[in-house]
C-alpha cells in the first residue's frame, strides 16, 4: 500500500518528491569535515591498488589531521611519501592489514624497527574477507594457503576430501574508497581498474566516505551502471577538497 | 632473442585458443609479446580486468588502467572491468584457464616458492597463493639457474612453500618439464643444450619423458 500511495504522490508533486535534493538528505562533505568524524585508534579501510583507485584527497587531509595509531585495511601502504606512505611516514598507522607491502621500502623499515605491526594475508582472502564482512558472514573456508606459512595459527578443516582453512570477516570502523562520479544520493560507479577493492570496503565499515571525481544529479548515472548502490555510502567528498 | 625472451616465446605456444590467461610479474609478462597470430586468449589481470590489451604509447597512459605490475596497460574491445573480489572468485573458482608465474624455487614433485625469502621479512604475497591454488593449469616460466649458477630446480624447497598444488609445466632456458605423479618428466631440451648440461644444472632428480625431443628436434618445430 505504501508503495502505491508513494508512487501517487510522486505523480502529483514530481519535482517535490524527487530524492536527494532536499538538503538533510545531503551527503556532501569536505575532506577536512570527513576527516574529523576519524578518531585516534580506529580501524579504516581505504581503497586502492598502489595508488590506482586509493582516496588521495581524503588521505592527504589524514596527514594534516592529528589522529595517530590508526589501523589501516588496505592491499598496501601506497609508496614512499604518497598515498597511504604519507601516513606511515609521519608514524599516524600502529597496524597494517593487507597482502602486499613490500613496494613500500618505508613500510619495510617501520616493521623492522617495530614501529608498524603488519598482518599479511593472500590478496583473495583478504578481499573476500571484507566481502564477507561487508554481507554478514561469519567467516569462510579458502584453499587458499593451506599447509603454507600463511595458513599458522588458523584452523584447517577437510571438506570433501579437499583442505581449507577458516578466514574470518574483516569490518572496519570507516572506509576510505574513490569512485569516478556519485550521483546525490551516493550511488557510485568506478574508473576502470581503480575499481579494485573499493565495492567490497564500501559495504563493510560503519561510516563509509566516498572521494569522487565528480557529482551528479540522480538519474544522471542509469540503474544498471551503477556498481555501490547508495545504501551503502554515508558521505561524499568531491576530489581536491571544495 | 636473449634467454627469458626465449622462454616467453616458448610458453605461448602452450596456449590455446580461447583460453583465459593470467600473467605473473616478470618473464611472464614477456608471455603476451609471443602469442601466435592465429591464437586468440583473453588476459586476465588481478586486479580486475578481463581483455588486457598491449601497453600503451606515453601519451595515452591513462593513469587508473594498470595491470597486476601496476604497469599502464590498455584493455580490447570486449573487455571488462570488476571488483577485487570478483577477480579473486575467478582465480580460486576455477575460472582462469592457465597462469603462468614466476618461481624461486621448483621441488621434485612439482611444489613451488615464489613468494618469500628466508631470513627477509615477509611483508608481502600479493595474489600468488591464490592463482596457484586455483588456475586449471600452471605453466613456469625461469631461468634454469640463479646468476650464481644454482639450481632453481630443488630436491626439497629451502624458500617457503606458495602451496601444496603441484604445477603442470616449467619452461627454463635449457629445458621444458611436464610434472606427473610420480615427479619432473624432462620433455623438450632448448636447441644447443645437452642432456648431460640439464643433470649437471638440475639438483632435483628427473625422468626423460617417453615423447622427449632434443634440441634439434625442437629446433625444427620453431623453423
Amino acid at each position: 500500500m505504501f508503495g502505491s500511495v508513494f508512487y501517487i504522490s510522486q505523480m502529483l508533486h514530481p519535482q517535490k518528491s524527487k530524492r536527494g535534493k532536499g538538503k538533510k538528505m545531503s551527503k556532501l562533505i569536505t575532506c577536512e569535515e570527513a576527516v574529523k568524524k576519524v578518531t585516534s585508534g580506529s580501524r579504516i579501510m581505504v581503497g586502492g591498488f598502489g595508488l590506482v583507485g586509493s582516496p588521495l584527497s581524503l588521505i592527504a587531509a589524514l596527514a594534516q589531521s592529528e589522529v595517530k595509531d590508526l589501523e589501516i585495511i588496505s592491499n598496501n601502504l601506497g609508496e614512499p611519501g604518497r598515498g597511504l606512505g604519507v601516513l606511515v611516514r609521519q608514524k599516524q598507522v600502529k597496524k597494517a592489514i593487507g597482502s602486499y607491502f613490500t613496494s613500500n621500502p618505508e613500510v619495510v623499515k617501520a616493521f623492522q624497527d617495530k614501529e608498524l605491526e603488519v598482518e599479511l594475508l593472500p590478496q583473495g582472502t583478504m578481499s573476500e574477507a571484507i566481502r564477507a564482512g561487508g554481507a554478514g558472514l561469519g567467516g569462510f573456508y579458502t584453499p587458499v594457503s593451506v599447509g603454507t606459512k600463511m595458513a599458522e595459527n588458523k584452523e584447517e578443516r577437510t571438506l570433501n576430501g579437499k583442505k581449507y582453512v577458516f578466514q574470518e570477516p574483516l569490518k572496519a570502523n570507516f572506509a576510505l574508497i574513490k569512485a569516478k562520479k556519485a550521483d546525490r544520493l551516493g550511488n557510485l560507479i568506478y574508473n576502470q581498474s581503480a575499481r579494485n577493492f573499493n565495492p567490497m570496503m564500501a559495504t563493510a565499515a560503519d561510516v563509509v566516505i566516498a572521494e569522487v571525481d565528480e557529482m551528479v544529479e540522480v538519474g544522471e548515472i542509469s540503474s544498471e551502471e551503477i556498481v555501490t548502490p547508495h545504501l551503502y555510502v554515508d558521505f561524499i567528498v568531491v576530489k581536491g577538497g571544495n | 632473442m636473449n634467454a627469458k625472451q626465449y622462454i616467453a616465446a616458448r610458453a605461448a605456444k602452450e596456449l590455446k585458443n580461447g583460453d583465459i590467461v593470467n600473467l605473473g610479474i616478470g618473464i611472464p609478462t614477456l608471455v603476451a609479446d609471443y602469442i601466435p597470430s592465429d591464437v586468440h586468449v583473453f588476459l586476465h589481470s588481478e586486479n580486475g580486468i578481463l581483455g588486457v590489451g598491449p601497453s600503451p604509447d606515453p601519451e595515452h597512459i591513462d593513469p587508473n588502467l594498470v595491470n597486476a605490475g601496476k604497469l599502464p596497460v590498455t584493455v580490447l574491445e570486449g573487455s571488462s572491468f570488476f571488483d577485487s573480489a570478483s577477480s579473486f572468485a575467478m582465480i580460486r573458482g576455477g575460472h582462469v584457464s592457465v597462469s603462468i608465474l614466476g618461481v624461486l624455487q621448483i621441488d621434485a614433485m612439482g611444489r613451488i616458492a615464489n613468494w618469500a625469502v628466508p631470513g627477509k621479512n615477509v611483508l608481502g604475497v600479493g595474489g600468488a597463493m591464490d592463482l596457484l591454488e586455483g588456475s586449471k593449469r600452471i605453466i613456469v616460466t625461469t631461468l634454469h639457474t640463479s646468476n650464481q649458477g644454482v639450481s632453481k630446480i630443488v630436491k626439497e624447497l629451502t624458500y617457503p612453500i606458495t602451496s601444496e598444488r603441484k604445477v603442470d609445466v616449467i619452461i627454463t632456458d635449457l629445458a621444458v618439464f611436464t610434472v606427473k605423479e610420480d615427479g619432473l618428466h624432462l620433455l623438450e631440451l632448448s636447441p644447443g643444450v645437452s642432456l648431460e648440461e640439464v643433470q649437471q644444472k638440475t639438483d632435483a632428480p628427473f625422468r626423460v619423458a617417453e615423447s622427449f625431443k632434443n634440441g634439434k628436434e625442437v629446433m625444427a618445430q620453431w623453423l
